[in-house]
């Protein structure tokens, strides 16, 4: 089997090693960059998440924080009634099961009524929770009072991005990674290869949307008080978006190069600058668009790729002559 | 109680077509998709509260204002944000997405500088705000003139598309860019035009929007979202398909809103969108999906 080769072996090794020994963070640093770090994580597991579905199939996703809202919804109403990991277990579905409705109506058709879809959804799912709060169980705003700490939160969301990973990884090289790619490519090949296009784009974008919803609900306890307002909160996914554009949406790891550099920036303006937030999170977000389409990876590889050319065409020169 | 409720929804409809007659507009013709529509119906709004609140000039007087404003805003947006957009994409694909990402950059921007100078609070203004008695309903004179220059614009520009040489221009790159080049129609300038076109339709519909709805500044993603709707429900492209969507959205919204819970609109919305994702995704007046 393919798992036992060295070039899977070698970076799941490396990667577990470096997992391993950010564990222990929590013993080096005070709480304010713990708290920083949390951010960076929950970042990290959100940016790679949307990529994994929205960078090989170019469908754009603004719908991010609908399933982090869901999670964190589900551990406001049932954290204090489940222990904890049957409240996530309770959040997946509630995710995934949003996930396949939104996903079913939508991906089989063309990728613009995806996008418009999810812009939406976000403002829908916040009325509708809203509406029910106030109509139904008559309590806008829960709060969530668990005995859960900075360091679990930390552990929970790095075990997270761990397990994550590892999917995108794995995915990569199995047969539904290869028909993403495909897809993504061009569709009408894909169909003609026998793929089932909507369903294989349905599965991917339940599977982002789990970890999305996990994330939400890992996060959950960071809060105390959560109302809709708080939970579905459309500038998180502004920033999933953001982040995962500026680092690459189409490598594994190249989200994680666009989430530590803004989490640090944001963190910046948002201490400095909290009127002027909105702004200046939307003049970054034109200078991504315009200036780096391919995100930090694009930038590298375009450095990279001439040297290949030149080689290529030095190798197709050296053939053309041998048959002259 | 059920008249008033129709009538309404009709007004309110008809706010929705005309605002999604410039957005059907801006993605049939430039075949870009502007998130960022919303946003510019309620710049519009809230200059006309400004216009009637702190210079006395009433918003009918203010669209002789408001209507070139707009048209030659959203010509200078088309001609530095949008244009190397269009440039570099290399199909219709790619131009779409980056004009998402794009617009959905100034959403924010503009949602921003509203932000700070509005806040977040609800606004609204006093204009005609008399009652008049229709048909057994009674209703504010300020719906029905909204509603007549909904009709009266909406009419106008149905005729500028149809019956003037630059209105058929514009439907022919509709149908297709590559073609209307053979006819020497200049596409880049029809594109611009169709946008900055589209862009006064946007401002006219927040300009009578404002006349009877209180707005906020987080408004303008529902009105993007709404717009987009009936532009997908009427077929993409089609002004007719647009009045007829906007109409049914607005009055299946009115009377959720007066028999079940205002706070459900949105879930009205969607489900209806659902629907014809479901059955029918060409839109009701749309030619199959190619």
């Amino acid at each position: 089997m393919s798992i036992l080769k060295p070039d899977f072996i070698k970076p799941v090794g490396l990667g577990a090693l470096i997992f391993a020994a950010l564990a222990f963070l929590p013993s080096l640093v005070d709480s304010y960059y713990m708290s920083l770090a949390i951010s960076v994580v929950s970042f990290a597991v959100l940016a790679t998440a949307w990529s994994m579905f929205s960078g090989p199939t170019r469908y754009i996703s603004l719908a991010t924080v609908v399933f982090f809202g869901i999670g964190a919804y589900t551990v406001a109403v049932l954290g204090e009634v489940l222990p904890f990991p049957l409240v996530l277990v309770c959040a997946g579905l509630a995710g995934t099961m949003i996930a396949l409705l939104v996903g079913f109506s939508t991906l089989r058709l063309a990728g613009v009524y995806f996008v418009i879809f999810t812009f939406g959804l976000t403002e829908l799912v916040r009325q509708v929770v809203s509406w029910y709060e106030v109509n139904v169980t008559r309590e806008m705003g829960r709060y969530v009072f668990l005995d859960i700490t900075q360091n679990d939160i930390y552990w929970q969301l790095l075990a997270l991005f761990a397990v994550l990973l590892l999917t995108g990884f794995i995915l990569g090289r199995s047969r539904l990674g290869f028909a993403l790619r495909i897809i993504g490519e061009d569709e009408t090949v894909a169909k003609h290869c026998g793929i089932d296009v909507t369903r294989v784009k349905v599965a991917l974008f339940v599977l982002s949307a789990l970890f999305m919803t996990l994330t939400g609900a890992i996060m959950a306890p960071r809060w105390t008080y959560i109302d809709p307002v708080i939970a579905f909160n459309p500038m998180l996914s502004f920033q999933v978006v953001i982040m995962a554009l500026l680092g690459g949406p189409r490598r594994l790891l190249g989200p994680l190069l666009g989430v530590i550099p803004l989490t640090l920036l944001f963190e910046v303006l948002t201490a400095s600058f909290p009127n002027h937030f909105s702004i200046l999170l939307g003049c970054v977000f034109m200078v991504i668009v315009y200036l780096l389409p391919g995100g930090v990876v694009g930038l590298y590889e375009k450095y990279r790729a001439p040297k290949k050319r030149v080689l290529a065409t030095d190798q197709n020169a050296k053939t053309g002559g041998s048959t002259a | 109680m059920f008249s008033y409720a129709v009538f309404s929804g009709i007004t309110l409809g008809g706010m929705y077509a005309l605002v999604a007659m410039g957005l059907t507009l801006q993605y049939g013709v430039s075949r870009i998709m502007n998130l960022a529509y919303g946003e510019l119906v309620i710049v519009a709004s809230f200059i006309a509260f400004v216009f009637m609140t702190s210079l006395g000039i009433n918003p009918l007087v203010g669209l002789l204002i408001i209507i070139p404003a707009s048209f030659a805003l959203n010509w200078v947006i088309y001609r530095i944000l949008l244009t190397p957009l269009v440039a570099r994409a290399k199909n219709r694909g790619m131009l779409e997405v980056d004009s998402i990402l794009a617009t959905f950059g100034l959403l924010f921007i503009v949602q921003g500088v509203l932000l700070v100078w509005f806040g977040g609070n609800y606004y609204s203004y006093d204009f005609l705000n008399n009652a008049v008695d229709i048909f057994g309903a009674t209703i504010a004179a300020n719906r029905l003139v909204a509603l007549g220059f909904a009709v009266v614009i909406g009419l106008g520009f149905y005729l500028i598309l149809t019956r003037t040489r630059m209105g058929t221009a514009l439907r022919a790159v509709a149908v297709d860019p590559t073609s209307a080049r053979l006819v020497a129609i200049d596409v880049n300038f029809a594109s611009c035009f169709a946008f900055a076109l589209g862009g006064a339709m946007a401002a006219v519909g927040g300009v009578l929007v404002s006349m009877f709805l209180t707005f906020s500044t987080s408004m303008g993603v529902v009105f993007t979202m709404k717009a987009l709707i009936v532009v997908i429900m009427g077929g993409v492209g089609n002004m007719l398909g647009a009045l007829i969507a906007g109409l049914i959205l607005g009055v299946a919204e009115s009377l959720v809103a007066t028999y079940i819970d205002p706070g459900l609109t949105i879930a009205v919305t969607y489900v209806i969108f659902l629907l014809v994702l479901l059955i029918k995704p060409s839109g009701l007046f749309g030619r199959a999906a190619s």
